[in-house]
């Protein structure tokens, strides 16, 4: 196995731990490549087909490069009610990216996902994990703005 | 000055609480409080009120802080025990909650062992070793308890069927999939009182002679996995996993993001490290479930009602709630109303308590709620009255679900409501079920054009003619009830159907493509914020909105101090 990969030795190499080393490898790279897919089929045992199977069937994994800042949209009821995508169309207007795309200077990749458990403070959004709440478009640009001066 | 009145301060930081901007509290807090110590608690349900900071006094009572900001004077003014910011639960949901679940949320330190234990935590599960098996899951089948994660199955009846299998690999899983949008009940349940779910379990082990206990967890939620994984930690180092002598083994599978998961049969083709498609039953998984060995599956609330049930007896247990339901349930209100956040009721309060009496909703403004996520349907406030329990919301074209309550107001569009749901249930469909697979597709196109004004009146009964075909011909819940929240708006909220495709027309103003963006001259003090902040210079020099232009970002309607600008439907300008 490639040297990149080594740490999959430290999962079980039973065909059912696929997901959880995959975990690991998005953990690690931040996305699956190809290479990492060929590195996985042979630990787990899989055929490749296999193993782009179950990466495809999950929302969680990527198979593009993400950007330094991951930012998700919640869109659950609550966030989509209160204008989920609104906050869409602005990241769009400021940043120039769809939901699964990463900005050409490679800062800020965007995703939706169905829902960060925060329904109450709706509409929220996460930047590399941090939730950011009740957000408008002023709280908007502000956040993104000093993400992009880190 | 600090107060000498105070023996501790507690902060609710779990995912709501930081997201609120706890954090910053939490350190302002420490470094001000000297000597007196700063406990990081969990979830209290009240999630308009965050950040929240209690005060504990000597006498043993509180005084609650709310919507604390991370500022100096607001800390001082906590630690002098001042009267601003002072927050009291509103008299209403005190009367009307039962707090039994959630008793231990927000109130110990989710990772403290010894909070749980001095509480009562674990005298469930001593009470239940010292009964033959049995017993236990008779006192289980007593309390009347029924799936709390939306099958609303006898959770006793279930419990027998594993214990009935002569196997000593049998397994039980958490289902703590909670991939429903707009609940968390689970979320806050797992992060504030992990034991209380791990209790529930031990006691299942124990009363099913189960030798493996699984928690497929979402991994959205990390605060939850932390907390579990310190908590599992704890119960191996006071070998509380050694039950008759056997060791049970207990660990944490992450879900990978699927909705589908959520079905018993997809969870465990998850957990084997498949693509978590369902598969017919028989075999139940109780005779083939993970790994081919005898499996139970049970969400996390419902675990969370068992060392209840066992410290208090289930004839005791069954004294709340109605013939419909027993006990109490949590709900995650959320939507338009005054004070979303976590509920716990007895079951049979009816849906005009929880919204109006507790959530603080205005009764003018509400037209709706939704339960049970995008597999329930919306019920109209005219049946508010409905007591809310398994077969009750059933009759009414929606089900409990997993407890997820969204409030919808007047302003809303219920088209677009529906379509959203369909967009949600028509991607998460796993495809292998033709009629979930192609028909939500349809149905999410059909109500794509509706929104977008090219509706037609013959759409409405295709929708229906494809929502009972697809509910009729897939295998698992996703599908059987994936039309719900269509067929629920279209029974109950045909008239705004038929202004979208007769008249064009969104009353509520919110679908784009039949929405106009109007400038109130008179209002207009010409600052030219809306011009600034206009992306595509949709905004003259002379303060006209070109309606072409206008992409409907709200934008300008967001930014303009004096309320000038409004969305308003399409038409009614002239």
């Amino acid at each position: 196995m490639q040297e990149e990969f080594s740490f999959l030795s430290k999962i079980g190499r039973e065909p059912g731990n696929l997901i959880k080393g995959l975990q690991a490898i998005q953990a690690a790279y931040g996305y699956v490549s190809d290479d990492a897919i060929r590195a996985a089929a042979e630990y787990f045992g899989r055929p490749e087909a296999d193993v782009e199977g179950v990466i495809s069937f999950y929302a969680q994994f990527k198979r593009v490069k993400p950007g330094k800042f991951k930012i998700a949209v919640c869109d659950g009821t609550a966030c989509h009610l209160k204008g989920a995508p609104l906050i869409h169309t602005w990241i769009n207007q400021e940043l120039g990216i769809n939901p699964g795309e990463t900005s050409s200077d490679g800062l800020f990749s965007l995703e939706t996902v169905a829902c960060l458990g925060c329904c109450s403070l709706a509409p929220v959004m996460s930047v590399n994990g941090k939730v950011h709440a009740k957000l408008d478009r002023r709280t908007m640009m502000k956040i993104l703005k000093e993400y992009a001066a880190k | 000055m600090i107060s000498p009145d105070i023996k501790q301060i507690k902060i609710g930081l779990v995912s709501c609480g930081i997201a609120a901007g706890g954090e910053a509290v939490y350190e302002k807090l420490v470094a001000a409080a000297g000597n007196i110590p700063v406990i990081k608690v969990g979830c209290l349900g009240h999630c308009y009120a965050e950040p929240l900071v209690e005060a504990v006094l000597n006498d043993g009572s509180s005084i609650f802080y709310g919507n604390v900001p991370g500022k100096d004077d607001a800390i001082e003014n906590i630690l002098a025990l001042g009267e601003a910011g002072r927050f009291s639960v509103p008299e209403k949901r005190r009367e009307k909650e039962c707090v039994k679940v959630l008793a231990f949320a927000g109130r110990i330190d989710p990772t403290s062992f010894d909070d749980y234990v001095s509480g009562g935590g674990y005298d469930g599960l001593k009470k239940a070793l010292a009964m033959p098996p049995e017993a236990v899951i008779e006192e289980v089948k007593l309390s009347g308890l029924r799936g709390r994660g939306g099958g609303g199955f006898s959770t006793g009846m279930k419990w027998s069927f594993l214990a009935a299998k002569d196997s000593t690999e049998k397994v039980i899983v958490c289902n703590a999939d909670e991939g429903d949008p707009g609940a968390f009940m689970d979320r806050s349940l797992m992060e504030s009182v992990p034991h209380q779910v791990l209790e529930g379990m031990l006691i299942a082990a124990y009363a099913t002679r189960a030798a493996k206990l699984i928690i497929y967890c979402r991994a959205e939620y990390p605060m939850a996995i932390a907390n579990l994984n310190i908590a599992i930690d704890q119960i191996k180092a006071n070998k509380l996993n050694i039950i008759d002598g056997r060791e049970i083994d207990i660990y944490i599978k992450e879900g990978a993001g699927a909705f589908v998961c959520g079905e018993e049969t997809a969870l465990i083709a998850s957990l084997e490290g498949q693509r978590g498609m369902p598969r017919f039953r028989p075999p139940f998984p109780t005779d083939s479930g993970y790994m081919g060995k005898p499996t139970m599956i049970n969400n996390v609330e419902t675990f969370g009602n068992i060392p209840l049930i066992l410290r208090e007896g289930g004839a005791e247990f069954a004294k709340v709630g109605t013939e419909g339901g027993r006990g109490t349930k949590i709900f995650a209100l959320a939507g338009d109303l005054e004070y979303p956040g976590l509920v716990e009721v007895p079951m049979g309060t009816t849906i005009s308590e929880i919204v109006f009496d507790i959530g603080g909703a205005d009764p003018e403004k509400v037209k709706a709620v939704q339960t049970g996520g995008p597999s329930g349907g919306c019920i109209p406030k005219a049946m508010f009255d409905t007591p809310v329990d398994y077969d009750s919301l059933r009759s009414l074209g929606a089900i409990m679900g997993s407890g997820g309550m969204i409030v919808i107001g007047n302003d809303r569009c219920m088209v677009e409501t529906a379509r959203y749901f369909l967009d949600f249930t028509h991607r998460e469909s796993c495809g292998k079920c033709t009629f979930c697979r192609v028909g939500t597709t349809r149905m999410f196109e059909i109500l794509e054009r509706i929104v977008a004004g090219k509706g037609k009146v013959e759409d409405l009964d295709t929708l229906e003619e494809l929502g009972n075909k697809i509910k009729a011909g897939s295998l698992c819940g996703l599908g059987q009830t994936a039309p719900n929240p269509v067929l629920a708006t279209l029974r109950y909220y045909r008239d705004e159907y038929l202004e979208h495709v007769n008249d064009k027309s969104c009353r509520a103003a919110q679908c784009s493509a039949l929405v106009d963006i109007v400038l109130d001259q008179s209002k207009c003090v010409k600052c030219k914020l809306c011009i600034n902040s206009c992306p595509v210079e949709a905004v003259s020099a002379d303060f006209v909105i070109d309606p072409d232009k206008c992409t409907r970002c709200n934008s300008c309607v967001d930014i303009c101090p004096k309320h000038a600008i409004a969305r308003i439907p399409k038409g009614e300008n002239k």
